[in-house]
């Protein structure tokens, strides 16, 4: 093996990552919070009022992000359930589920936001047009893969089934993407766009993509978190997960007794 | 600070998509918490009855 799998195997054994994965964690949450709350501070004070939409645009600031994050979580665990169905390699299959709640979360919030931008904007909380439907769709997607990882008793078989499943719904991640362009629908077109100018004033998108930088930050906190978690839950009966479970009890007792 | 809470006379759709936003994502953030809580408790539970020498 030459030193660059080496490397590899190294990050990717369990008490590795997950050691790594409690440092970082943190940093991306600490991170995500200070970019949002200069984000927000620009999207909600400094930007202009929009002369269509008025103060209603400023929803921009996290429905946009948010909708980015759900298909962005979709695409990283498609990739991974990929790999983890592939090459069978185990952080593969947790990095894959503890994508889907995340995803599911950022998707929920483009859906209720965007539903309480439409009210104002179009006069209607939902319609059935296909960017709005195909998002809907997506959120079920994420309930399904995540419904079917814990209604399997066996971890790994469980962690096989749903990232199947999540490789069967990338479909819908086109046509999330380019509904606005195939079909006529009430849903506006790309703002931001990395090929040409992006149709916003500069004092809008700098708050727009710190945002998005937050987001992406979030994800990754919350997604090292969960895959923290998902490494004890699929090695528990190895050494170093109990060295941690009598480790984290005695914490707790010493705690109850400093309380007590 | 009335007239931005105001939010141009959109403040009842702004604020509570922003609510909905950190609400979210602070359940995102503390749900794995109490999954870990979990799981050690699960694999304490299980190290116990492996080991039956407390009595039962």
């Amino acid at each position: 093996m030459n030193a660059l799998t080496l490397w590899f195997h190294k990050i990717g054994s369990p008490p590795m990552f997950y050691r790594i994965a409690g440092w970082l964690g943190p940093w991306c949450f600490g991170l995500g919070l200070l970019f949002g709350l200069i984000g927000l501070y620009g999207g909600l004070v400094l930007a202009p009022r929009d002369y269509q939409q008025g103060d209603a645009f400023r929803i921009i600031f996290i429905h946009v992000p948010c909708a980015w994050m759900g298909l962005f979580a979709y695409f990283f665990m498609a990739a991974n359930a990929f790999v983890g169905l592939v090459w069978r390699i185990k952080l593969s299959e947790i990095l894959a589920m503890a994508s889907a709640p995340v995803g599911a979360a950022f998707t929920f919030i483009t859906l209720v936001t965007g539903s309480l931008w439409g009210k104002p904007m179009w006069g209607t909380w939902w319609t059935w047009d296909a960017r709005l439907t195909s998002e809907l769709v997506l959120l079920f997607i994420y309930l399904g893969i995540i419904g079917l990882y814990h209604a399997i008793e066996d971890r790994r078989q469980a962690a096989r089934a749903a990232g199947f499943l999540a490789l069967v719904g990338v479909v819908n991640i086109p046509i999330v993407h380019f509904s606005v362009n195939w079909w006529n629908t009430l849903h506006q077109g790309s703002t931001v766009r990395l090929l040409g100018p992006s149709k916003i004033d500069a004092a809008m998108l700098w708050p727009l993509l710190l945002m998005a930088l937050a987001t992406h930050l979030w994800f990754f906190g919350s997604l090292l978190a969960r895959t923290r978690v998902g490494l004890l839950e699929l090695d528990g009966g190895k050494e170093w997960v109990r060295q941690i479970a009598l480790v984290d009890a005695q914490a707790l007792s010493d705690g109850a007794r400093g309380h007590g | 600070m009335a007239e931005f809470f105001a939010m141009g006379g959109y403040g009842g759709y702004v604020w509570p998509a922003y609510a909905v936003f950190f609400i979210v994502l602070a359940i995102d953030a503390l749900a794995p918490h109490a999954q870990r809580r979990r799981v050690l408790n699960d694999i304490r539970g299980r190290l116990q009855r492996r080991k039956p020498n407390t009595s039962t």
